[in-house]
């Protein structure tokens, strides 16, 4: 560390902090922190500005439905927008075909602003008591999206991401399923970290890195009986994270630990998502919400990064959203692929007190 | 305390009365939080008070959860610059984000890594010169990581903390723990947690509250003191609860309702 000064009081002058020059895809937040985009805008707005570099992001899945996929999906193709160096481990044996999956950013905006806009406008209606939060939380979101290096694009899940964009930058991955070593995995990890170490002066970052870690605790895995285990590595990823600009996020299914374990790895954790499917066709929801049919899921974030500081953002925890697709065009829904994410804000009260509670 | 205010938290300590000992000399404080609400900034409210100028406390502080700028950055808010108080030998930081004990086939067994970890407290207790060693704080966050880094032994972790306890004895030393209730409160026998509640002279309990969830009330405290023998105050087993709000500069604590 860079020598100290020393002072006689307790207090000392506020640290002027002199704006580090950031890589594109990077972006200040407060108490010394950088945030990387998570690939979904409203994501971002709700995080107040990303995932912040040195976190572990934790997303828990539903057993039954794949949205944890969409919000890797996002990640890690904004990532890799941005030139930031990936890895990325899942359970499959080839998890190099996960990579022909990761959608592209959205051309043109034609086909989409009026309905986008009707969306809002209806979401707002709904949502109305909810804006306050995000204009006195967010005075940095700005609606620059004409910028090239956009900090968090819209991703068009229709459209594959372009080829040059994977071969520029040559994506780490790691297949877990016959590990029984996460010693190995660990390894991995600490050497892909090491090309993002952080000083603590923090004067300027060219680069971050990302890591995506699907199903952690698949049964595919070979270690996913070894409970203790699992949470070592957790916790020795968080700690190696703590010294490298990087963002790391893991999903896993819930159910497949038991209570108190999965209560370890929520603690563990410095931001913690939770997605939910909806059910499809349930009259009371689409009486409820105005775009229930564009709806795949619930997001629910149960807690967010609290690096340098002890606060939370200013909403109550924890906070549900509904995922859906905005789409321009009807009939393009019945083929059941989705042409992007974008959050609406709900009555979250209402549901939260019912069966959506997650 | 003349120059500043004290506030509910230290009313319930016996933080607020002017003493020249520590009133926490000598005591187990255990807190306890969950995933909904943090009692971390119980940890920096105290470590604040601990060095307060006009005190001679040393804090220890063995840190298995975040690094030194994390924290060093918040209590700087709070008006405390750790950095000074590190050169000034008031603060000592254990930085045991990494520490992991072997595993059991080894020759080592897992104890030796806290073994370690305890023989480090007593030699820095040693090494202060006379008049601090009887006032030392030991603050470990948080003890379920210490029960990661054991490998799940809780027997090893809770034979640290009996170790660390006969400080408090030996030197009069203060510990205080951080600990999570919804990791024990979910399994058959919460045997782990209810050896360091019963270990505590002072239970802090950080809770969301029971009504839901609220924006400008975060959560409430309850503080149990087992055998407040403190002044004209003689009630045993005194229990408070009170709400609170975290800021960026402060904590505020508030009687329910109480708020302006």
């Amino acid at each position: 560390m860079a020598a100290t000064k020393t002072r006689g009081s307790s207090f000392s002058r506020a640290v002027s902090a002199a704006t580090p020059s950031l890589a594109p895809g990077l972006k200040c937040g407060p108490n010394g922190t950088v945030f990387l985009s998570s690939g979904i805008p409203d994501l971002d707005k709700i995080l107040g500005g990303g995932f912040t570099l040195g976190s572990l992001v934790m997303v828990m899945e539903d057993s039954e439905a794949p949205h944890h996929m969409l919000l890797l999906r996002n990640f890690m193709s904004q990532g890799l927008i941005h030139n930031q160096p990936l890895l990325y481990a899942s359970p499959s044996k080839d998890p190099k075909g996960f990579l022909g999956t990761l959608p592209s950013p959205a051309s043109s905006k034609d086909d989409k602003p009026r309905d986008r806009d009707t969306d809002q406008e209806k979401g707002l209606r709904i949502a109305w008591q909810y804006k306050k939060y995000f204009g006195e939380n967010n005075p940095n979101f700005t609606g620059h999206r004409d910028d090239k290096h956009e900090y968090c694009n819209d991703f068009d899940l229709r459209k594959p991401l372009e080829r040059q964009f994977l071969i520029r930058q040559h994506v780490d991955c790691v297949s877990l399923q016959d590990s029984m070593n996460l010693s190995v995995l660990l390894d991995h990890c600490g050497t892909f970290l090491s090309q993002f170490p952080r000083n603590d002066n923090n004067s300027s970052i060219t680069t971050a890195g990302r890591i995506a870690i699907q199903s952690f605790c698949a049964p595919d895995c070979g270690y996913s009986n070894m409970e203790w285990h699992m949470l070592s590595f957790i916790r020795s990823l968080k700690s190696v994270m703590r010294s490298s600009n990087a963002v790391a996020v893991l999903t896993f299914p819930p159910s497949l630990l038991s209570p108190s374990f999965c209560k370890r790895w929520q603690h563990m954790a410095d931001t913690l998502l939770s997605v939910k499917a909806i059910p499809d066709e349930d009259r009371e929801l689409a009486q409820l919400l105005t775009g229930y049919q564009d709806m795949v899921g619930l997001l629910n974030v149960h807690k967010i990064a609290r690096i340098n500081t002890q606060v939370n953002l200013e909403y109550p925890f924890p906070w549900s959203f509904f995922c859906g697709c905005s789409t321009g065009n009807a009939a393009f829904m019945l083929f059941c692929s989705l042409s992007s994410i974008s959050f609406i804000l709900s009555c979250w009260s209402k549901l939260s007190a019912g069966s959506y509670d997650p | 305390m003349d120059q500043r205010s004290s506030n509910l938290l230290d009313e319930a300590l016996g933080l607020d009365c002017q003493t020249d000992r520590w009133a926490l000399a000598g005591r187990v404080v255990a807190i306890e939080d969950s995933v909904e609400t943090s009692g971390s900034f119980i940890l920096h409210q105290l470590v604040k008070r601990a060095l307060a100028p006009n005190s001679s406390t040393v804090v220890l502080f063995i840190a298995f959860a975040q690094p030194f700028s994390h924290y060093d950055r918040i209590l700087r808010k709070l008006g405390c610059n750790l950095a000074a108080q590190r050169v000034n030998n008031r603060f000592f930081f254990f930085d045991k984000l990494t520490l992991q004990c072997p595993d059991v086939d080894e020759r080592n067994s897992p104890v030796s890594g806290l073994v370690a970890l305890y023989g480090e407290i007593q030699e820095t207790i040693y090494g202060l010169p006379e008049v601090s060693r009887k006032n030392v704080t030991i603050i470990i966050d948080d003890l379920s990581i210490v029960e990661v880094a054991a490998n799940g032994s809780s027997d090893y972790v809770l034979d640290f903390l009996h170790y660390c306890h006969t400080l408090t004895s030996e030197f009069d030393c203060t510990l205080i723990t951080l600990n999570h209730e919804d990791i024990y409160s979910s399994t058959e026998k919460p045997a782990f947690l209810l050896q360091t509640e019963y270990l505590a002279d002072i239970l802090i309990k950080a809770e969301p509250l029971a009504t839901g969830l609220a924006t400008d009330v975060h959560g409430q405290l309850t503080v149990l003191n087992k055998g407040f023998n403190h002044g004209q105050m003689n009630s045993r087993n005194k229990i408070r609860n009170f709400h609170f709000r975290v800021k960026e500069n402060m904590v505020e604590y508030f009687y329910p309702g109480s708020r302006n």
